[in-house]
């Protein structure tokens, strides 16, 4: 199992126990347990939807591309620890994030 | 401004809603497209105009603004207009069951029949989170440049790091008294054209360029008077300003269509599947906009939508007549 601690918008924590080989992306898997995730794009880190801050284990996340770092810009409430979900695979090694969702609506 | 007669009024101009045109064309019913975004093709041109989908029949693989292109070669024959920039603000039932719909700069459209092919709902200015923004909103806080000459001689302070951000720093730098650019990175990604021609006026000292700095605050009489910009360190300067202009993209919102009367669940409008009508007689919703049980959100089910709306409308638009289904192969496309 891949643990993820997310904190939703409100507030509330969640951990999610994700199969490992699920072969989703975060914010397909945040999408696939409920979560409000309007995803514009669809994935395509153009959109901004899925932003999340990483509170914890952004040392176990790929570097972020420039697409997604463009695309992070045009997020007024950006900061240092801002991805966005779309672009992190959920893999084992990526055990014991922890994010909190910004929304879509900032 | 204006005053528009149509048999149908769609609101949207992305694939559902220019290939909605079609569909009506076929059955002799004349459209007026409304879209709140400059151009056509809804999310496909103002998101992801260069993106590949692979999911239109015929097509192995299109470009999105390609796909757009077509879908407005594949509808000229049935002399769409479009009312494009304008948000729709209002949409009234009168008594004969017509509508007039209302938009944002007036124009007013008179329709046997509405159809909402809205997608997200309208692209609205992405706004900073920053107290008492809205209550400057037209007092000095804006959110794109429509009229230039507005801020000649001015001091306006600009925010965001995209491509708007720099080019309207670059073309305020001739117009406006000063202009001050505020950045929360250290560098531009997106243009490094404009990123070069930026840093070059920063230090020519035409322009004033914050880097790694938000702005937290504003403040003014009635009107803007100055922004309050916090740097990396925390630490806090004014900044006199006649203008704050922050620039971060476009989002959709639902916007003013959750007003008109229509069941809504989740920021999407319920339609029957018999013919994609809404709870309103002569309101439609295709594409994105609409929810109903197995809805997915494809420009492939948008069009079919289109389809079985466009037979629906028609006995609205043409209550005396009887509708015969024909295909296009044997008819072929006979225009106005």
């Amino acid at each position: 199992m891949i643990k993820i601690t997310v904190e939703d918008i409100d507030g509330g924590v969640q951990i999610l126990e994700v199969p490992e080989g699920i072969n989703l992306n975060l914010m397909e898997t945040l999408k696939a347990y409920e979560y409000d995730m309007r995803a514009t794009c669809g994935g395509m880190a153009l959109c901004a939807d899925c932003h999340c801050k990483i509170i914890d284990g952004a040392d176990h996340l790929p570097e972020p591309q420039d697409a997604e770092l463009i695309t992070l810009d045009s997020r007024p409430d950006a900061a240092m620890n801002s991805r966005l979900a779309c672009q992190i695979r959920v893999a084992e090694s990526i055990d014991g994030l922890f994010i909190k969702l910004m929304g879509h609506s900032g | 401004m204006g005053h528009i007669t149509t048999d149908i009024c769609i609101i949207g101009a992305g694939p559902v809603g220019l290939f909605a045109v079609f569909e009506a064309g076929l059955l002799k019913m004349r459209c007026h497209l409304i879209d709140v975004l400059p151009q056509v093709g809804g999310q496909l041109s103002e998101i992801y105009p260069q993106k590949p989908i692979y999911d239109i029949p015929g097509f192995p693989v299109i470009n999105a603004q390609e796909l757009v292109d077509g879908l407005i070669k594949q509808i000229e024959p049935f002399k769409p207009t479009f009312s494009l920039g304008e948000r729709v603000d209002e949409l009234n039932r009168l008594e004969d069951g017509t509508f007039i719909v209302r938009t944002s700069e007036q124009t007013e459209v008179h329709a046997k029949v509405v159809v909402i092919a809205g997608g997200l709902g309208c692209f609205e200015p992405r706004k900073p989170a920053i107290e008492k923004l809205e209550q400057f909103e037209g007092k000095g806080v804006a959110y794109m440049v429509k009229n230039p000459e507005l801020f000649r001689d001015k001091k306006v302070v600009l925010s965001g790091g995209g491509d708007s951000a720099l080019d309207w720093t670059i073309f305020l730098s001739e117009v406006a008294e000063r202009v001050t650019l505020v950045h929360r990175g250290d560098t531009f990604r997106g243009a490094p054209d404009s990123a070069e021609k930026v840093f070059a006026l920063a230090q020519s000292g035409k322009i004033d360029l914050v880097l790694q700095s938000q702005i937290t605050a504003i403040n003014g009489n009635g009107h803007l008077k100055e922004v309050y910009i916090t740097d990396k360190k925390n630490e806090v300067r004014a900044t006199e300003a006649d203008f704050l202009i922050p620039l971060f993209g476009l989002t959709p919102k639902l916007g003013p269509i959750a007003d008109w009367g229509l069941n809504i669940d989740k920021s999407a409008i319920e339609v029957n599947t018999f013919d994609y009508s809404t709870n309103v007689e002569g309101v439609y919703a295709i594409g994105d906009i609409n929810t109903y049980p197995g809805k997915l959100k494809l420009i492939l089910c948008g069009f079919h939508e289109a389809a079985l709306m466009a037979q629906s409308a028609f006995k609205h638009v043409y209550p005396e007549q009887k509708l015969s289904f024909k295909y296009t192969t044997v008819y072929g496309v006979n225009t106005f």
